[in-house]
């Protein structure tokens, strides 16, 4: 499987080529709990990274989910608005969110590895 | 992880053994969920039984000469008019109609039981210690835990155990002894299902939950299930649907308040509230049913045709209903089922309904 890379605030990226495929990881799903909406962007979207895109709402609270890398949104994951709980069965891979064609790819060196994403969760994975 | 000490129900060694996820609420650390999660827990508790621990509420005993017409002074509620062993749901008012608290009352053979919300427990003692005259008990049992027992399953569960509580009325209160310990149990509970709320001395409550989680009906479920479920059941929580801001007119608790009361008055705030009983109130307490996917939290603006008129106090997602559903307080001119609004979610207006409460039929037990 491809190598994943992280944001500090809990999305992965997959990258192929300049794009970038992007999910929330395991420890975000199971800090949500159940989740029962989400709101994605508009295909065709300018998005700066940091910015908040997304929304994802689980049964008690709502979060935002950052762009994780500067870019245009080219495709969605219609899937995961229909079923939301694939977030939460599957979430690094049917669960992804949206894929961004990268405008900066240099911004790609400031994303955490694997390791290091583990060691700010608290190696709980 | 605890920066601030909280406290600790009796049974929070069994939480931690189930693998419950902890959430600060009203100063104790208890459990939000399991590891099945909210939505297993609550579509359990609809179909079969679930143990919440609920032990972090205030179980407070009044005692003495005259205690019934000196609690009466101080919620509107009708007290005289319970039979031992009955139980009623009240408010602690203020001056102005507003509401300190919401709370249970049961009539004992020589008391009264009081059960009050964790985070206004300390604050309603000093209410109850100033107000009611000093020959009054006032004990706060502070030493007691309390479960409920709460779905369709209930009944046959604690039935097994003492037969002649399965013909329990709802709000009514017996002592039993459930697995040999011993409880006093009411029909009661939080969640528009049959149920049973159990008050147990703290040092046997772990084994009472322990017992209560082998029966092949119950599972446990944690304080995110409790708020879904109200939250279908119409039921209001203190602190977001009722506050001092709110009357019990306005909340739409009109329902607590008995006859003699009404007419008799005699309760902090009777002026007002008769004058909202007679005249009506600015603002009415309704159900909103968001006709999109997304739900609306708290504090979420409710508007009609571009102009504000109320505020989501309870919003989220009803798990039985599989859509987003939502309380709130909306001008009285829109207080009618079918009155279209719209709710401001993310600066995007949304279309909702007003609907009437519950969003699912209660299933209290009745005789």
């Amino acid at each position: 499987m491809t190598e994943l890379h992280y944001a500090e605030s809990h999305e992965w990226v997959r990258l192929e080529g300049e794009i970038a495929t992007v999910g929330i990881s395991v420890f975000a799903q199971e800090q949500l709990g159940d989740v029962v909406y989400v709101e994605l962007p508009a295909v065709g979207a300018t998005v700066t990274k940091g910015n908040n895109i997304a929304v994802v709402e689980s049964v008690k609270a709502a979060s935002e989910i950052y762009a994780p890398v500067s870019g245009t949104v080219v495709e969605v994951n219609a899937a995961i608005v229909d079923n939301p709980g694939l977030i939460n069965e599957q979430p690094l891979s049917e669960g992804w969110f949206f894929k961004i064609k990268i405008s900066a790819l240099p911004e790609v060196e400031t994303l955490l590895d694997e390791a290091a994403y583990t060691a700010l969760v608290g190696g709980t994975h | 992880m605890d920066t601030l000490a909280s406290a600790r129900t009796p049974l929070h060694p069994l939480h931690d053994r189930l693998g419950a996820k902890f959430v600060a609420f009203a100063g104790y650390d208890m459990p939000v969920h399991y590891p099945s999660g909210v939505l297993a827990e609550h579509l359990h508790t609809r179909t079969s039984a679930s143990l919440f621990d609920v032990s972090h509420m205030g179980q407070v005993r009044l005692r003495g000469p005259g205690a019934i017409p000196a609690l009466e002074r101080l919620v509107p509620g009708d007290i005289a008019g319970l039979l031992v062993g009955q139980m009623r749901y009240t408010q602690f008012t203020n001056e102005q109609g507003g509401i300190l608290d919401d709370l249970m009352v049961t009539r004992g053979k020589d008391h009264l039981d009081l059960v009050v919300n964790a985070g206004t427990k300390r604050s309603d003692l000093e209410h109850l210690r100033d107000r009611l005259p000093g020959n009054i008990d006032i004990d706060y049992l502070e030493d007691r835990a309390l479960l409920a027992v709460q779905g369709p399953a209930a009944m046959s569960v604690i039935a097994r155990q003492l037969p002649v509580l399965a013909n329990m009325a709802f709000m009514t209160a017996a002592e039993a002894k459930l697995y040999g310990i011993a409880c006093s149990v009411t029909r009661s509970g939080y969640t528009g299902e049959d149920g049973y709320e159990i008050s147990v001395r703290s040092a046997s409550a772990i084994e009472l939950a322990e017992a209560l989680l082998t029966e092949p009906e119950i599972r446990p479920a944690g304080l995110g299930a409790r708020d879904s479920l109200r939250l279908e059941a119409g039921l209001c929580l203190y602190g977001h649907d009722i506050d001092i801001t709110t009357t019990p007119v306005e909340a739409g608790l009109l329902w607590s308040i008995g006859k003699r009361r009404r007419i008799d008055g005699g309760f902090p705030g009777a002026d007002i509230i008769k004058r909202q009983i007679a005249e009506g109130s600015p603002r009415r307490r309704v159900g909103i049913l968001p006709e999109g996917r997304a739900p609306a939290r708290e504090h979420t603006e409710i508007r009609e045709d571009g102009k504000t008129i109320g505020i989501v106090t309870s919003g989220g997602y009803g798990p039985s209903l599989g859509r987003p559903i939502a309380m709130g307080y909306v001008a009285t001119g829109s207080a009618f089922a079918g009155a279209p609004l719209d709710l401001i979610v993310r600066e995007t207006p949304r279309p909702a309904r007003v609907v009437p409460l519950p969003f699912i039929p209660t299933r209290y037990f009745r005789v």
